[in-house]
């Protein structure tokens, strides 16, 4: 047993975790984001799946990496824009229009890729890469710095968002929005513009959390390939209290529990594998049913603005 | 309703109008997403006209087609019930899938536990268990929500993730059928229910079992539920505003997990009639999607436990529609899916065109009146029910 666990373990551990770590990240800090300006974008899921199709897509009839990314986030705004019309413009109860985008991400990206490309194959994705220097500090460097590109990218957009939406007037504005609109209304910040724009990225980010699947960790595409990590991306952000910062914490938790998880079952340790696997959504409930009560909520989530009406 | 209306004039011709036009709005939907998926077919090469020929004809055009039709309605009329119970108590019900699970899992244990007890005893029983089962999956988050204000739409999705796991848990190991064991082939399905609990085929060699007048019933009991007793009242008036419901003296903790057990036992009889029913044993992918379209089916009819019925018939059909269009014109059938995901879009935001639509019209039937429509709060084409 104590065999088991050596350094060498300790660094694969931490590497998964981060790698895990990395479409929950996207995917969340977006919809921290949209959330904060007061709307539950609960279609991540469905985002997601039709990110990583259009990201996939691209880069098997063009090679380009690039042209993957900029498939996904551009189909993931389109996406985002349809959320935004409906749960913004047309006031629709925001838990149900989320298992309408979820359903006709799912149903479209299966349909796309049966129809187009049709069967399995993989591309050739985003490669490792080794930062210089820091990846050669001990058992940490291999585990924390030698991931794919959009690896870092996800985690450089932990302190960016946190920056726009505390340090900047679009954030003042973003939070504005999503705890007093009325208010900010009359102080003329324009709160139909402003919650577009934040539904449009956070379906941008939950596509690039898509993406980051097909062309960077795996390198396929499978129908249903995101298999849930939208939904729980979205109960991250309440984990994490809707601060960026709080949100890594929790998603990297989650993904030490679920490398831990692997881990155990490569080793071998007589937990059944399928059980292991509910460790995490255990977790989470039990976190969600702890975490200090809304602290941090905003306070006008869920509840579309209509003028004129209190 | 009450709508002051003097005399019949343009105006509230142009009323009932638009209440007509937003009691047909969930078929407005259905057309506009077969058009918006013709559109994407169109785009793909594939004849349209060709597809949803296939499907419909597959789905009703025939005879097996509508036995199987019948056969897929039944989970979703039950799953539909259970998310319109917890919907009237602004309860959203997302845990279906997990729900089925266990009803499923709670349905297949008991009865393969008791095989030697008689049918008219162990077949009630089974079915109960099943109910009991997702009853109790839909007792957590609805605790959780209740007493500590978790939202339910995250702890329901993590419930159906716990649920899959443990199916897989069982169907590899403690329930596996050991006759695959000896086999070899370890198929992760369990042994075939005992043949005293198996629902009887309304029509012999098609998969149309009794569940489904059961389900009818059932939909029947849930209007009598919602309308007619106490506790029906409370969960509509909880639905309707938590806040005017406390203060009028109403347990609104005990209420809210009360709607989410009631809607975890229907999604969970529904998976235990699934086994009892279709397949006499518990196989893998056993909610087979009925969690989330039963969401849809709920909405389409205007979360109505009556309005789930034709609803579930339309919506099975188009699930069954679907695997024929797939065979025949190789149209994948995830087509439906997507579609189903559009419909569910287009009812959520024709609430708010239904509203806008009749508050005018209704200001322009009242005009000779105005006094009276002034004060009158807008009319009910809320997802949020009348009272």
């Amino acid at each position: 047993m104590e065999q088991l666990f050596t350094l060498t373990t300790l660094t694969g551990i931490l590497h998964s975790t981060i790698r895990l770590a990395t479409p929950y990240l996207f995917a969340s800090l977006g919809e921290t984001i949209s959330q904060r300006s007061g709307v539950l974008n609960l279609g991540v899921e469905g985002q997601m799946l039709m990110g990583a199709f259009a990201a996939f897509f691209v880069v098997v009839t063009t090679g380009s990496l690039l042209g993957g990314v900029v498939a996904a986030i551009f189909v993931g705004a389109l996406l985002g824009l349809l959320m935004a019309l409906v749960s913004v413009s047309f006031r629709a109860e925001q838990g149900i229009s989320g298992i309408g985008m979820y359903l006709l991400g799912l149903g479209l990206s299966s349909l796309l890729f049966r129809l187009t490309l049709g069967s399995v194959q993989s591309v050739r994705g985003f490669a490792e890469l080794a930062l210089p220097g820091l990846s050669s500090i001990p058992v940490l460097g291999p585990a924390l710095f030698k991931h794919s590109l959009l690896v870092y990218v996800a985690f450089a957009l932990v302190p960016m968002v946190a920056y726009l939406l505390n340090r900047t007037t679009w954030g003042l504005n973003i939070r504005a929005v999503g705890d007093n609109p009325q208010a900010a209304d009359t102080l003329g910040v324009p709160v139909i513009a402003i919650r577009y724009a934040t539904v449009t990225v956070g379906g941008a980010m939950a596509a690039m959390g898509g993406a980051s699947l097909s062309i960077s960790a795996v390198n396929i595409f499978q129908e249903n390939m995101t298999g849930g990590i939208g939904f729980i991306a979205v109960a991250l952000v309440y984990f994490g209290g809707w601060r960026p910062v709080g949100v890594m914490l929790g998603i990297l938790l989650f993904s030490l529990v679920s490398a831990l998880q692997i881990w155990l079952q490569l080793v071998g340790i007589g937990i059944p594998s399928d059980l292991a696997v509910m460790l995490p959504y255990i977790l989470t409930i039990i976190a969600l049913a702890l975490a200090p009560r809304r602290t941090g909520q905003p306070a006008a989530l869920t509840r579309p603005f209509n003028r004129g009406m209190a | 309703m009450r709508l002051h209306l003097t005399s019949p004039s343009r105006g509230t011709w142009r009323l009932w109008r638009a209440i007509a036009l937003d009691a047909l709005m969930p078929f407005i939907a259905v057309v506009v997403a077969l058009c918006i998926g013709a559109l994407v077919l169109l785009g793909l090469g594939k004849d349209p006209l060709l597809a949803y020929g296939a499907m419909f004809r597959g789905a009703f055009g025939t005879a097996s087609g509508l036995t199987q039709t019948l056969a897929k309605a039944t989970p979703l009329i039950l799953v539909g019930l259970g998310v319109t119970i917890a919907f009237r108590a602004q309860v959203i019900n997302i845990g279906a899938e997990g729900q089925i699970i266990v009803g499923a899992l709670g349905a297949t244990a008991f009865a393969l536990s008791f095989a030697q007890w008689p049918g008219w005893f162990l077949l009630p029983l089974t079915a109960l268990m099943g109910a009991l089962a997702g009853g109790l999956w839909g007792l957590v988050p609805g605790l959780l929500k209740a007493r500590l204000a978790v939202n339910e739409i995250l702890s329901t999705v993590m419930m159906n993730a716990i649920a899959l796991q443990l199916m897989n848990f069982l169907l590899r190991g403690p329930m596996l059928d050991p006759a695959q064991i000896a086999a070899g082939t370890n198929i992760p399905q369990s042994a075939a229910l005992p043949a005293q609990v198996w629902i009887e085929r309304v029509v012999p060699r098609t998969l149309f079992h009794w569940g489904f007048f059961l389900a009818l019933a059932l939909a029947i009991a849930v209007t009598i539920l919602l309308w007619r007793t106490t506790l029906g009242y409370r969960i509509r008036a909880v639905g309707f505003n938590p806040a005017a419901a406390r203060y009028a003296g109403i347990p609104v903790a005990t209420v809210i997990t009360l709607a989410m057990v009631l809607g975890g036992s229907f999604a969970g009889l529904a998976g235990a009639i699934e086994v009892m029913g279709v397949h006499r044993r518990i196989v893998e992918g056993i909610s087979g999607g009925y969690g989330f379209n039963g969401i849809v089916v709920a909405l389409f009819g205007r979360l109505h436990p009556l309005g789930v019925i034709p609803s579930a018939f339309l919506f099975g059909g188009l699930l069954v529609g679907a695997d024929q269009m797939q065979r025949a014109v190789q149209v994948p059938a995830a087509l439906i899916t997507a579609l189903n995901g559009l419909v569910v879009l287009m009812v959520v935001s024709s609430a708010y065109w239904s509203q806008q639509r009749i508050a005018r019209r209704q200001s322009e039937a009242a005009r000779p009146s105005e006094a009276h429509a002034k004060d009158e709060p807008p009319l009910d084409a809320h997802l949020t029910p009348d009272l």
